[in-house]
């Protein structure tokens, strides 16, 4: 095939009353033959119609498929072809037979049992088996999310393999659903910051404080959190499912022996998606909180919310929402690549994907909780 | 129908040269020191008991799986060692037809069809899908097939839509995978007639996993019994049912071989 897509594009000409057709009819020139055929049939309308084409000289077509065929059926026509073991003899035998079996269905138009072990030994075993797995299971995240990136790379500098329509599915999929929960959560979680902080402060008589507080613990750290938790627990699942079940039904192995690429077809608009979503609910989790926390202060405080707004406005810098905001995307990242890496452990069994979508959740609040963490120092450190 | 047969073994180059191929998993040794050639043009059987590693050698042949050792050249390269892109070069210049046929079940049957032609060959989705639709009906499919989603088909359907998926990048090799398991006998010849139709017209070679005798006597050039991890035999249909093993006796001259043998003998009679 390779040797076949240096041949010469498909021609036809008219010359007289001869119809000239040579070259490669095959898949790689498709549309350029399809353009071909359509203007020989103009040129064959224009010269006479009839007399024109009664002769045909297919002695020049040097490689020719199925597509190639549909495309020479059109032209040439279904008479013609049951004429054609009498008039093409200038083709080989077996794509006369090529043309006449696609045309003859274009007419049709269109187990194992265990010896037990003594106790001891098997709780041993069975704490370092999972101790191997733990440890497997973070080396498999790392190759998987350096294999992710580096498709991805590979994929923006290819604009045709971007998978647009993909990616707003999953946004879709993932964000505006999410949305009433994620406001009404943290919205709550807000109202029992302003409380507990109003308790705690009330002794020191710095009650006005509470505004302080729930904007900073919002900015910084629960906004984010809670929506990333949230969305680890509603969409690293239901990827870890979509792709597992992919995976039972051989359709991952289709995608390969196709030549395209998993990582690329299927992870990718699901990682980019979640970049998208989870920034969004974040910004809507840090002003739902901040709305909770309000609420508490005017109603029971005596805070006014003019005063809870220009206390806000005087004390919280920006510096506070970008500590927060710049988590979202890394959270996100992570929740996609693991829930899509446990939809790829998947093997056959329901059962099976089962486990696997319960440790997908597990594994991406886990996560979350450490990096936030981790995250939480070096921000301390840095004086942020 | 022997038209390149055992006797070309010598002259022409192999599409499909598998050498020393060893398969392990675990402890369990499924395949050890294997060869076997696909001829150009040629339809080829591989037989065997169940659990002798048939899928797994058509799978370690299309690059889905790795072996624990040996070579498996396939246009005279190695899948597994070439960068990705020439890999999917080489990928789409075969077809596979899966067992249980992996359709893509949130596609209809003309967008599984066209899905490879819009992504490799780049043609807009509706030439690709009129392209898909003359596929299925190349396969034997009803043109009202074209619209309905694999979970409405029934077994044959699946195997004749995964057929034309298969053919859609008009392969040099079609590899299939138990193609008339699940199907009733007039369905089964029915497909047996469609793969060797549609070998003759397109000039593709087969690598036919099967256990359906009557397939083996109707169709195939050559088979290739895997036997004792490794193929036992591969030649023609008389010279494999002569081999002196248990095994291949047993497959050959049991009651279900000779019936269709002697199908095969009263047809051609």
């Amino acid at each position: 095939m390779k040797s076949q897509q240096a041949l010469q594009p498909g021609r036809v000409q008219i010359e007289g009353q001869r119809l000239i057709i040579s070259g490669a009819w095959i898949l790689q020139h498709y549309q350029h033959l399809r353009a071909e055929v359509v203007a020989a049939q103009r040129g064959v309308a224009q010269a006479g119609g009839a007399e024109v084409g009664r002769s045909i000289d297919l002695g020049g077509v040097v490689a020719l498929d199925t597509a190639g065929a549909a495309v020479l059926i059109d032209l040439l026509g279904q008479d013609w072809l049951e004429q054609s073991d009498t008039l093409a003899q200038d083709l080989a035998p077996e794509r006369r037979r090529l043309l006449q079996t696609v045309a003859a269905t274009m007419s049709d138009s269109l187990i194992q049992t265990q010896r037990r072990a003594p106790l001891l030994l098997m709780f041993l075993a069975g704490v370092g088996q999972r101790t191997q797995a733990v440890l497997r299971q973070q080396w498999q995240l790392f190759g998987f999310t350096g294999l992710t990136l580096a498709t991805m790379v590979a994929t923006l500098v290819r604009p045709r393999s971007w998978r647009i329509t993909s990616m707003v599915a999953h946004i879709h999929q993932t964000g505006p659903n999410a949305v009433p929960i994620v406001a009404l959560l943290t919205f709550l979680v807000g109202a029992v910051v302003a409380f507990l902080g109003a308790t705690v402060l009330q002794d020191f008589g710095a009650t006005i404080y509470t505004v302080n507080l729930v904007a900073f613990a919002f900015l910084r750290e629960f906004g984010v959190l809670l929506a990333a938790i949230l969305l680890a627990g509603r969409t690293a699942s239901a990827f870890t499912a979509q792709i597992g079940s992919m995976k039972a039904n051989e359709e991952i192995d289709a995608i390969r022996t196709l030549g395209m690429d998993p990582i690329e077809v299927l992870v990718l608009p699901r990682v980019m998606a979640m970049c998208v979503t989870l920034p969004a609910l974040t910004f809507i989790g840090m002003l739902s909180g901040i709305a909770g926390g309000a609420l508490v202060c005017v109603a029971s405080l005596d805070i006014s919310l003019f005063q809870f707004v220009s206390i806000i406005k005087r004390d919280i810098t920006l510096t506070h929402f970008v500590v927060g905001i710049v988590k979202a995307p890394v959270f996100a990242g992570v929740i996609a690549v693991i829930g899509c890496l446990e939809g790829f452990k998947v093997s056959g069994s329901a059962q099976s994907v089962g486990e696997h979508t319960t440790s997908s959740v597990v594994q991406s609040i886990f996560m979350v909780i450490l990096l936030d963490a981790i995250a939480a120092l070096f921000f301390m450190q840095m004086g942020w | 129908m022997t038209k390149v047969g055992a006797l070309a073994a010598d002259a022409i180059e192999p599409l499909i040269r598998v050498r020393n191929l060893v398969n392990r998993f675990g402890s369990n040794v499924v395949h050890e020191s294997l060869d076997l050639d696909l001829y150009p043009g040629e339809i080829l059987a591989v037989v065997g008991g169940s659990g002798t590693g048939k899928s797994v050698l058509l799978r370690s042949i299309v690059g889905l799986l790795r072996p624990s050792a040996g070579s498996v050249l396939i246009f005279g390269e190695d899948l597994l060692q070439l960068p990705s892109e020439e890999r999917a070069n080489v990928e789409r210049r075969f077809g596979v037809l899966f067992q249980r046929g992996a359709l893509f079940s949130s596609l209809n049957l003309q967008e599984n069809v066209a899905l490879p032609l819009i992504e490799h060959a780049g043609l807009p989705r509706a030439d690709a899908e009129y392209l898909g639709r003359l596929k299925l009906a190349l396969a034997g499919l009803p043109p009202e097939a074209a619209l309905k989603y694999p979970a409405e088909l029934s077994g044959g359907m699946i195997k004749r839509a995964a057929l034309a998926r298969a053919l859609a990048l008009d392969p040099e090799i079609l590899f299939l995978d138990e193609p008339t398991a699940g199907l009733d006998p007039i369905g089964a010849a029915a497909f047996d007639q469609l793969i060797l139709t549609l070998r003759d017209a397109l000039e593709i070679s087969v690598f036919l996993v099967t256990h359906d005798l009557d397939t083996l006597y109707s169709i195939c050039d050559r088979v290739a019994v895997l036997a004792q991890r490794r193929v036992l035999v591969a030649a023609s249909l008389d010279e494999v049912a002569a081999t002196d093993d248990p095994w291949v006796q047993e497959y050959f001259h049991g009651p279900r071989g000779r019936a269709a043998q002697t199908a095969v003998a009263a047809k051609d009679a």
